[in-house]
């Protein structure tokens, strides 16, 4: 079949019946991955947008403590713990999962390897539906008696498995059933994932002519099928110690909390890794086109990402230096931990090495790709303060830890995404975005961003805790210097949420009265710029065939300065 | 995905058929899911010198018998699975058939012996041990339930010779229960 | 850097803030030199008429040294600061000093309890003294602490001391501290314990030998702990 370079597609339905699909087929029932990826994507827009009115709320709280946040009244400490906890979890499973790797995942993969779909669409689109069930799941739990859980979103026993101490004894339970459903939708996703890229590419796409941003999807996919096993049995042990009364997790009968934390972290590490790689990825295609240039030593990232995947998964305990684990192991997991920021230090100086020499073009995409390296450096070195066990010990805990992995959480998931999206809109709708709006989006997300988190650093240098609702209780965090620092990044909060408004604005007038975009408008290399804008059902009349790898910028001795993976010579 | 499947579907790149990987994948996960809670266990185990005194109440006759059930199966499903590759189909979904009993008798014997053990009074909630046996087999016993519903759906359609290939899958499948199982007996019934 | 806004008031305080300062100038240097070159190439190669852009693989070896070099340096930086954390990490928590006094920190929700050996220098004894939320220590003098929790996971964190300590249900998780000045600074919980998690501030009183005497003599013999019977891990 490999070899076969022309067929003919016809719709999913009777070959050579054109009936147009009712609206229901079409958009919500349907098994294209592009479908599917769109509804990934909106529902993962959605649910940042909740998110963010989370932190919203409890930004309000922290900067005025006690006042009544406009939209929401007076922040009571259990909506406080609420808040903070669908916060995380909200972010990371049900913004950061579904974006980088279900959205772009499934847009993309089939679209670069040039195959007409994923390989198993049906459970494609059941791996949709049960992440949408997720959704359900969770919502459902803020309106039980008792509310939301609010234990966290690392849900550490024995809070999370006694209703007596966490006070929300349907809360908990849904919680945790909603995030156990969302890991079911990303293992029945990632068996797509891996096969299309393995078994469907275009005929002549050899391993290493394959966008990186696919390897990327694909490393994450298989990082997370390995991580998240244990914390699947720990989810089971969890929910029965809450709803069967199972001793798994009580130290009273025997049971041990810190078992939780191994299989959390077991599976939190690498996911941040999961999250991080398909956002590489995603900068790796938008500053080669944008540097008009090769990537810098295509193999050398891959295998720094591989690098990465591996040791991710031998440093988990650094979140748990000071709990009460042996002491000996921490000196083991800090080893760990300082080894892994090589890869990912050489990943980032590969990219700026790519830089070297190109042609640059400050485009909206360009500008949020390069923006994302420049603020997940400070992610990255300030990760050495706190996996060094030595300087851990104090800002463990601190605003400086949540400083640093918004740092890191936020260029992944924020800036990655706008990115992907702004680079791949003309595909995905056929038009072009408004390219001021979008410049103007872009300033004010990247320079409230910053202000949101570098007042938080210091704060967190000061000896604020996290997870506390009113720092004012504490003398030495009460004086005017924190305050105002914890006002100024409200307030950045509120201007950063604002800007939003703007991409929304953009996105709609773009989709009505954008520019038409044609098949290829940034003059790219990878096989979906091949196809119609927006691709149709089956992307290509003819499948593509491949003749080189992706990154074939400014060839010497060509006019073009590009030259597409499909064109033969 | 009977009559529009796309092209994807039928590429093979790798060399390796798609459904074998994607058979392969679950497998994976599935380890590292049982990997994650037999740890546990094992980490449990070696901590408390309570476990050897409560697993002596488990019976390892009952354990026994259903390790040579299960064994006995995947023997059928090796044979379903030759059949299939020799392209008889109603010999294959015959051997599945027979797999699907051992399954069967698997789960009939487990229900009989918890139901023994919850009348003398070892729960789930009993203790850490008694939560760790029912959690872990409870969970396998799952996967052979899932396992025999979906040896019937495959042996229905072997039986009219569609999709064979499908007979290697669930065999595939099989065994991994099966190896799950020989993990669980010694560390559940022997280790006392 | 953190001694200008945080009074120093353990013996390895200022270890930690040297470790912290001694990461932030090393890693403060990579990162400004990674920005600095990342925003004149910015500069250096922006898009300008007629010039097209260099063709480079980055598989030569002469192109890889860009990376190999920077890679070896960063690894270099690695050891060196591996090497002083497990430094600090060892003297904090892997090493306990002999003890002069014995105190044991109950946490539950939501208050801080403490008990200190009365005059028979013994814990679990009927002198035992007891306090709610306030923690009266002795300067110059090497503490161990026992810590314990009724109920859930809960932090003990000293941040003069930059000390903090996961308190375990179930477990005694020892550990030691020796204060070097005197005051009275804050204890909080670092790790989230339910709906009063932010509403349990502590304090720690540093005295003087005198004045450390003179508070244990009008404590001797007076429970005030509302917390009663043998603090253990049971609820």
């Amino acid at each position: 079949m490999a070899t076969r370079p022309v067929e003919i597609r016809e719709g999913h339905d009777t070959p050579g019946h054109h009936e147009e699909p009712s609206f229901f087929v079409k958009y919500l029932w349907s098994t294209d991955h592009k479908v599917i990826a769109m509804q990934y994507l909106f529902t993962g827009m959605f649910m940042a947008l909740v998110g963010g009115f989370f932190s919203y709320v409890f930004r309000m709280q922290l900067a005025w403590p006690g006042e009544s946040v406009p939209l929401w009244g007076l922040v009571t400490p259990a909506a406080y713990n609420m808040l903070i906890t669908n916060h995380g979890a909200i972010m990371i499973f049900w913004v950061a999962m579904p974006v980088l790797i279900a959205a772009f995942g499934n847009y993309l993969i089939p679209l670069m390897l040039g195959c007409d779909d994923m390989v198993f669409p049906k459970l494609n689109r059941l791996s949709y539906q049960i992440f949408l069930l997720s959704v359900v799941v969770l919502f459902s739990s803020f309106f039980v008696t008792g509310g939301g859980f609010g234990g966290a979103w690392t849900m550490y026993p024995p809070l999370s498995g006694e209703a007596a101490y966490n006070n929300t004894p349907a809360g908990q339970t849904i919680f945790i059933v909603a995030v156990a459903l969302e890991f079911v939708a990303f293992l029945l996703g990632g068996i797509n994932f891996v096969t299309t890229a393995m078994n469907s590419r275009a005929p002549g796409m050899k391993l290493y002519d394959i966008p990186m941003v696919v390897w990327m999807i694909v490393i994450a996919s298989i990082m997370f099928m390995a991580s998240v096993g244990p914390l699947v049995a720990g989810a089971v042990m969890l929910i029965f110690d809450q709803t069967l009364n199972t001793a798994f997790f009580d130290p009273t009968r025997g049971g041990d909390p810190i078992l939780w934390q191994h299989l959390f972290w077991f599976f939190g590490h690498p996911e941040v890794y999961v999250v991080l790689l398909p956002a590489v990825g995603i900068v790796a295609e938008v500053i080669t086109v944008f540097a008009r240039k090769k990537l810098f030593a295509y193999k050398t990232v891959l295998y720094t990402a591989i690098a990465t995947g591996v040791l991710s998964f031998t440093v988990w305990a650094h979140h748990q230096f000071i709990a009460g684990i042996d002491p000996r192991m921490a000196n083991i997991f800090t080893v760990t931990t300082l080894l892994i920021s090589i890869p990912i230090a050489e990943m980032m100086f590969v990219y700026i090495a790519t830089l070297y020499g190109g042609s640059i073009t400050f485009s909206t995409p360009m500008l949020w790709a390069l923006s994302f390296i420049a603020t997940f450096l400070v992610g990255g070195v300030t990760g050495i303060f706190l996996g060094a066990s030595g300087s851990d010990i104090y800002l463990h805990d601190t605003y400086f830890v949540l400083a640093h992995f918004h740092y890191t959480f936020y260029p992944i998931a924020i800036i990655g995404t706008f990115a992907g999206f702004t680079f791949w809109f003309p595909k995905m709708f056929g038009r072009h975005l408004n390219e001021t709006l979008g410049k103007i989006h872009f300033w004010l997300t990247i320079i409230a961003f910053n202000g949101i988190f570098l007042p938080l650093f210091v704060t967190g240098v000061l000896g604020d805790n996290r997870r506390i609702p009113n720092h004012q209780v504490y003398p030495e965090l009460d004086n005017p210097l924190m305050n105002g620092l914890r006002e100024v990044a409200t307030v950045f909060l509120v201007v950063m949420l604002l800007a939003q408004f703007v991409f929304f604005y953009n996105v709609v007038v773009s989709l009505v009265r954008g520019k038409k975009a044609e098949k290829n408008p940034w003059k790219s290399n990878t096989l979906e710029w091949t196809a119609d804008s927006p691709p149709p059902h089956g992307n290509w009349k003819e499948l593509p065939t491949v003749y080189r790898g992706p990154y074939e910028y400014g060839v010497p001795g060509r006019s073009e300065d590009y030259w597409p993976q499909n064109v033969p010579n | 995905m009977s009559s529009a499947r796309p092209i994807a579907t039928t590429r093979s790149a790798s060399g390796m058929p798609t459904g074998r990987l994607a058979v392969w994948w679950v497998i994976a996960s599935e380890i590292v899911i049982f990997g994650g809670i037999l740890t546990s266990y094992v980490m449990y185990r070696l901590a408390h010198d309570s476990f050897a005194e409560q697993a002596a109440h488990t019976n390892t006759w009952i354990g026994a018998f259903n390790t040579f059930v299960l064994l006995t199966s995947s023997l059928m499903a090796v044979q379903a699975h030759k059949a299939a590759d020799s392209g008889d189909g109603a010999k294959a979904a015959r051997f599945l058939h027979y797999t699907c009993l051992g399954g069967i008798l698997f789960i009939l014997v487990k229900s009989f012996e918890w139901a023994s053990e919850i009348g003398r009074g070892y729960t789930i909630s009993s203790s850490p041990f008694w939560s760790f046996y029912y959690t872990a087999a409870g969970l396998h016993a799952l996967h052979v339930i899932a396992g025999v519903v979906i040896m019937f759906i495959v042996a229905a359609a072997a039986k009219q010779y569609r999709d064979l290939h499908r007979v290697e899958l669930i065999g595939v499948y099989w065994h991994f229960v099966d190896v799950v199982w020989i993990f669980l007996f010694p560390l559940l019934y022997i280790a006392k | 850097m953190i001694e200008r806004f945080l009074p120093v008031a353990s013996t390895y305080a200022g270890d930690i803030d040297f470790v912290f300062d001694l990461i932030f100038w090393t890693v403060g240097f990579w990162f400004l030199l990674a920005q600095g070159v990342f925003f004149w190439l910015l500069v250096r190669f922006r898009k300008r008429d007629g010039v097209r852009a260099q063709y480079v693989t980055g598989e030569l070896k002469s192109e890889k040294r860009f990376i190999t070099i920077p890679h070896a340096l960063v690894l270099v930086c690695d050891v060196f600061i591996v090497f002083f954390a497990i430094r600090v990490w060892y003297d904090v928590k892997q090493h306990l000093p002999e003890a002069q006094q014995t105190v044991r920190v109950v946490a539950q929700q939501w208050a801080w309890s403490f008990v200190q050996p009365g005059p028979d220098g013994r814990l679990d004894t009927a002198d035992d003294i007891k306090t709610v939320d306030e923690l009266h220590v002795q300067v110059g003098t090497t503490y161990h602490f026992q810590l314990v929790s009724r109920d859930v996971v809960h932090s003990f964190s000293v941040p003069v001391f930059r000390l903090k300590q996961d308190v375990i249900p179930g477990r005694v998780i020892t550990g030691w501290f020796e204060p070097t000045r005197t005051g009275t600074f804050d204890i909080q919980c670092a790790e989230i314990c339910g709906i009063g998690h932010g509403y349990m501030p502590g304090r720690i009183v540093i005295e003087t030998a005198e004045q450390h005497a003179a508070w244990m003599a009008s404590h001797s013999n007076r429970e005030i702990a509302a917390a009663s019977g043998p603090a253990a891990g049971g609820r």
